[in-house]
């Protein structure tokens, strides 16, 4: 089949069409749906780390006016079930129960103890205030050493232990490449704990109808969630609908399935009239699964020429009070990353994962790889220094050169293709390098209060999810293949049924923009649906850079099972043989008889019509398809920042800021311009601004906006953003996933260019999130040891490695 | 609990609205009554005291485009005009938009077509998920009532209480230069294709 590339809307800067109703305040959030009828939810939740629940008292608050019902978990206790966890990474794992509503314990503060229906949300939260619960305190359980150590206070005190599971990959001998090696260097990096603060907070809207229950959810995976759902309350499955309307960014934060989801159900079925709960920001910061959240001790071990012979991770996971649907899993999403694009001859990784009394951790953004490429792309730096060598020079002598793809890692993965020459040379021109480590060695010498910093990040991740056989592999409960259906109507219009969920990445432009090239009709002709489990049965959902890479390619797979049944048709009517046509700009034609074609919709209306059809042919054109990736996609990047950081104040500032990625071809640059621009800021977030901070007790003392500091448009710097393309081999449009790229990639660049900047002073780390407190703290402590202090930051860091 | 007496029960109307307002049963308190013009729209309504502008807007006018992103003003997806000036509407009582005349998101744009600020946040792809959307394109338009004429730097600091999570702010600021420059020359516009 050939498209006349001309007209190609595939690599067109195409605006996108979801807008029109984002911008004119037409938008269906959950929230905004309220039938007839509709009684509204609060949950009362423990103001406790841990606690034994003695007695839990709701008949004044039953009382209050506008109230239908209060529950406590007790009254659910035999049919709530427990959360799932659909990754299972050893055989031995400790998997706690998880109560969607607690019965008898509660592990972390804000799980829900009770809940209240009434009949405005108003009414809901007073009666909130009417239930008395007794609570008989126990200890909590805050830091991940601490809760490692022997004898520690248990989260879950039937699992005699606070350690989930540790898992090992291994591959050379790391022994060998760490014994005399001429270069050692050991650090240990905190990953604070972060909190995804998707704009739209979680609300979920239940609506009985007798047996059958749909649920509107601010989710990222209605089809995951719809099993779920099944499998916790035993409500069978084809009983439930779920709606993702209009969802409000995710991150991660919306790829799990919630104890208010499955209370949301259950409430309906009981009072039988729809039910609504829409969390308040503090709520969610409480309950929202958090992010990141890990102690890492590296050991990298090189040759003199700063070639790496081998690296050794060792992590403690926090996975706070429950593993929730892939909380175990996300830590080992980075064990195949921490070699990052670099050749090494050994490399070990262990992964403990550790409960603690806290928010249950899950995936945000990046999820695990963020992580991995934060620890290599910072040892790497580490390296540079101790050898005297530019960090990019360090960097080049370590990774893959173009010509060695496809390449087997020491991690286990194939990497498919890529060029980090490319990426790099590029990035260095954009940042003119040359130029800024000329004013930094000039700053340097006149002492200049106000130190430049350069930083580097050579990055690359895995994602795409997944090889259905990958991730068997490792014990996942699911595949990871996506599903894409084509309806094509009388009149030549065309419906797209995607099984990805879109929740602000513009799949409605992009996948219109596909099928638009593969099938010859106008753009505007396309409507894309999705994220409804009666319109799209079939899915995997949004999640790890995967719609494009999985779902694009089911759809290209679709379209194109749809040409092949037009081309018998067309060849049919045109008293032609098949091979004897071409497929040009939505029109069969006879080879050399250009005059003598049918256009698509000349097809489609005789297909629908079916007055005069091929022998043997359904009258129907729609066709579907499934992909099953049989590779991740490796998109890879250089990262450039240079940060001005104020010695006197701990001030930083980030002067300039370069982006080079390489994510394959490119469906819309605007999308994808647009999601590295949204990935920087959160990765730079994590280097400068945010974290979760929890005091001793167990509280989580960033519950607002005001206290975890999602930063604002005058906390950010302009991006240059550019990009190098090499196809990814592994899929027929070449393409890479974009959505997390610049969270993985930026946040060591950020860090790397604070420490080079206190270079001079002989600071080697600034932990993260370099405040002003803690970078002005990192230049003294150097100096004077002995005046450190504990708590930088302001806080107990969240892993307790912060101190 | 006492709520403050709004104003006195209104004389002269029909016995039937006067029936409505009066307190059906002795121990329930008179709520107060606002009104309020919302979008071009005038409303009239009983309200508690400490109902919120934003609810008042979402669950009794069913104005659903201003969404609510936090609990502590710090967010701005829910900023609405009161009497042409940006507010939270999260942290205003719907008690103190009693005779203001209010603009929401919903209500910009005049016959069918959209503002300069809307067109200029599709034009620059200035939004991905869209939340923050309706506050931003609020603030925007009262950021640019106090300067027509902003830098990227004032369009940064002037936006500094909108949060986006999506778009790392960069089309937000060109968006609203876009803007800016559009309703500085809405003639210069007409003319070009």
């Amino acid at each position: 089949m050939t498209v006349q590339e001309g007209r190609a809307e595939v690599g067109s800067p195409r605006k996108r069409s979801e807008d029109a109703r984002l911008i004119t305040g037409q938008t269906r959030w959950t929230d905004n749906l309220a039938p007839a009828g509709t009684l509204h939810v609060a949950f009362l939740r423990s103001p406790f780390a841990h606690a034994r629940i003695t007695r839990v008292d709701t008949s004044e608050a039953a009382r209050s006016p506008g109230v239908v019902a209060v529950f406590s978990g007790a009254d659910f206790a035999d049919e709530q079930g427990s959360l799932p966890c659909a990754w299972v990474v050893t055989e031995d794992m400790k998997h706690p129960d998880h109560p969607p509503m607690a019965v008898r314990e509660v592990r972390y503060v804000g799980e829900p103890v009770a809940c209240v229906v009434a009949r405005d949300k108003y009414a809901a939260a007073d009666a909130l205030e009417e239930i008395d619960v007794d609570y008989e305190p126990l200890p909590p359980v805050v830091d991940m050493n601490e809760a490692v150590a022997d004898g520690a206070d248990l989260v879950h005190e039937e699992l005699g232990t606070n350690k989930s599971y540790t898992w090992v990959f291994e591959n050379g001998d790391i022994d060998a490449a760490l014994r005399d090696a001429p270069v050692v260097i050991e650090r240990e990096y905190v990953q604070q704990r972060l909190i995804p603060s998707a704009m739209e907070p979680r609300s979920v809207l239940c609506v009985p109808e007798a047996d059958d229950f749909t649920l509107y959810s601010a989710t990222q995976i209605p089809h995951i969630l719809r099993l779920m759902l099944a499998t916790v309350t035993g409500i069978a499955e084809h009983r439930i609908r779920v709606v993702a309307p209009d969802v409000g960014g995710g991150f991660g934060s919306k790829l799990q399935v919630y104890g208010e989801e499955v209370l949301a159900l259950l409430l309906a079925r009981r009072l039988g009239r729809p039910v609504k709960w829409t969390e308040s920001r503090s709520e969610g910061n409480m309950t929202v699964h958090h992010g990141r959240d890990q102690i890492q001790r590296l050991t990298l071990a090189a040759e003199r020429d700063g070639r790496i012979r081998g690296f050794k991770v060792d992590l403690l996971a926090d996975m706070g009070a429950y593993l929730m649907l892939v909380t175990p899993g996300i830590p080992l999403l980075g064990a195949f990353m921490f070699n990052g694009i670099y050749k090494m001859d050994a490399y070990s990784f262990t992964c403990t994962g550790v409960f603690t009394t806290k928010t249950p951790t899950d995936a945000y953004r990046g999820a695990g790889r963020p992580e991995a490429t934060y620890a290599v792309e910072r040892i790497m730096d580490e390296l540079a220094a101790e050898l005297d060598l530019d960090p990019i020079e360090v960097r080049r002598r370590n990774w893959i050169a173009h010509e060695e793809f496809p390449y087997d890692t020491i991690a286990g993965l194939t990497y498919d293709s890529g060029n980090y020459e490319a990426a790099t040379d590029k990035a260095l021109e954009l940042f003119q390098y040359d130029k800024l480590r000329a004013e930094q060695a000039e700053r340097r010498e006149r002492n200049d209060p106000v130190q430049l910093g350069i930083g580097v990040s050579t990055f690359t991740e895995m994602c795409g999810l997944a090889p259905s056989r990958v991730l068997g592999s490792l014990s996942y409960g699911a595949g990871g293949w996506e599903h894409a259906s084509v309806r094509v109507l009388p009149s030549g219009k065309v419906e797209v049924v995607t099984g990805s969920s879109a929740h602000g990445q513009g799949h409605e432009t992009a996948w219109a923009q596909i099928t638009a090239d593969r099938l010859g009709v106008p753009f505007e002709d396309v409507r894309v649906l999705h994220g409804d489990t009666a319109i799209s049965p079939r899915g995997m959902d949004t999640y790890g850079s995967r719609s494009l890479t999985v779902g694009g390619v089911a759809l290209y797979a679709a379209c194109e099972k749809v040409v092949d049944k037009a081309r018998k048709v067309a060849a049919h009517l045109l008293e032609a043989a098949e091979q004897d046509l071409e497929f040009s700009d939505g029109r069969f034609s006879v080879r050399g008889v250009q005059q003598e074609g049918k256009t698509i919709q000349e097809v489609v209306l005789a297909a629908w019509a079916a007055h005069d059809l091929p022998e043997g042919m359904e009258p129907s054109l729609d066709s579907d398809a499934t992909f099953d990736p049989d590779n991740f996609s490796f998109p890879h990047g250089t990262h450039l920042c240079a940060t001005e950081v104020d010695t006197e104040t701990g001030m930083v500032k980030i002067r300039k800021y370069v982006a080079v990625d390489d994510v394959g071809k490119v469906v819309n640059p605007l999308i994808v311009e647009g999601q590295v621009h949204g990935g920087l800021a959160q990765g730079i977030a994590q280097a400068l601004f945010e974290e979760a901070v929890y005091d001793e007790e167990g509280n989580l003392t960033t519950t607002t906006m005001a206290d975890y500091l999602v930063p604002s448009a005058a906390d950010l710097p302009e991006f240059t953003t550019d990009r190098t393309e090499t196809a990814a081999t592994s899929n027929p449009l070449g393409v890479k996933g974009v959505g997390e790229a610049g969270t993985i990639a930026s946040t060591p660049a950020v860090v790397n260019a604070v420490v080079d900047a206190l270079r001079p002073f002989g600071v080697k780390d600034v932990p993260m999130p370099c405040s002003p407190e803690r970078v002005w703290r990192a230049i003294r402590d150097e100096r004077k040891p002995e005046t450190a202090e504990p708590g930088a930051g302001g806080g107990l860091g969240s892993a307790g490695g912060a101190q | 609990m006492t709520w403050p007496d709004q104003r006195a029960p209104p004389q002269g109307r029909l016995s039937v609205k006067r029936t409505l307002s009066t307190p059906r049963r002795p121990w329930e308190k008179r709520m107060p009554r606002i009104r309020v013009e919302v979008d071009g729209a005038t409303y009239e309504d009983d309200v508690e005291p400490r109902l919120l502008l934003v609810h008042y807007l979402r669950e009794r006018l069913g104005k659903v485009g201003t969404p609510v992103g936090c609990d502590t003003s710090n967010c701005g997806a829910c900023t609405v005009l009161l009497d042409g000036e940006s507010v939270k509407s999260c942290s205003v009582l719907a008690v103190q938009a009693d005779g203001a005349d209010v603009t929401t998101v919903e209500g910009l744009g005049v016959g069918g077509t959209t503002h300069p600020m809307q067109r200029a946040f599709h034009e620059e792809h200035a939004l991905q998920c869209g939340y923050c959307t309706p506050g931003m394109i609020m603030a925007s338009l009262d950021l640019l009532r106090e300067n027509p004429d902003p830098s990227d730097d004032e369009v940064r600091e002037g936006l500094e209480g909108n949060l986006c999570r999506c778009t790392g702010y960069q089309n937000i600021v060109k968006a609203v230069r876009r803007a800016a420059k559009d309703m500085r020359e809405p003639a210069e516009r007409e003319v070009t294709p």
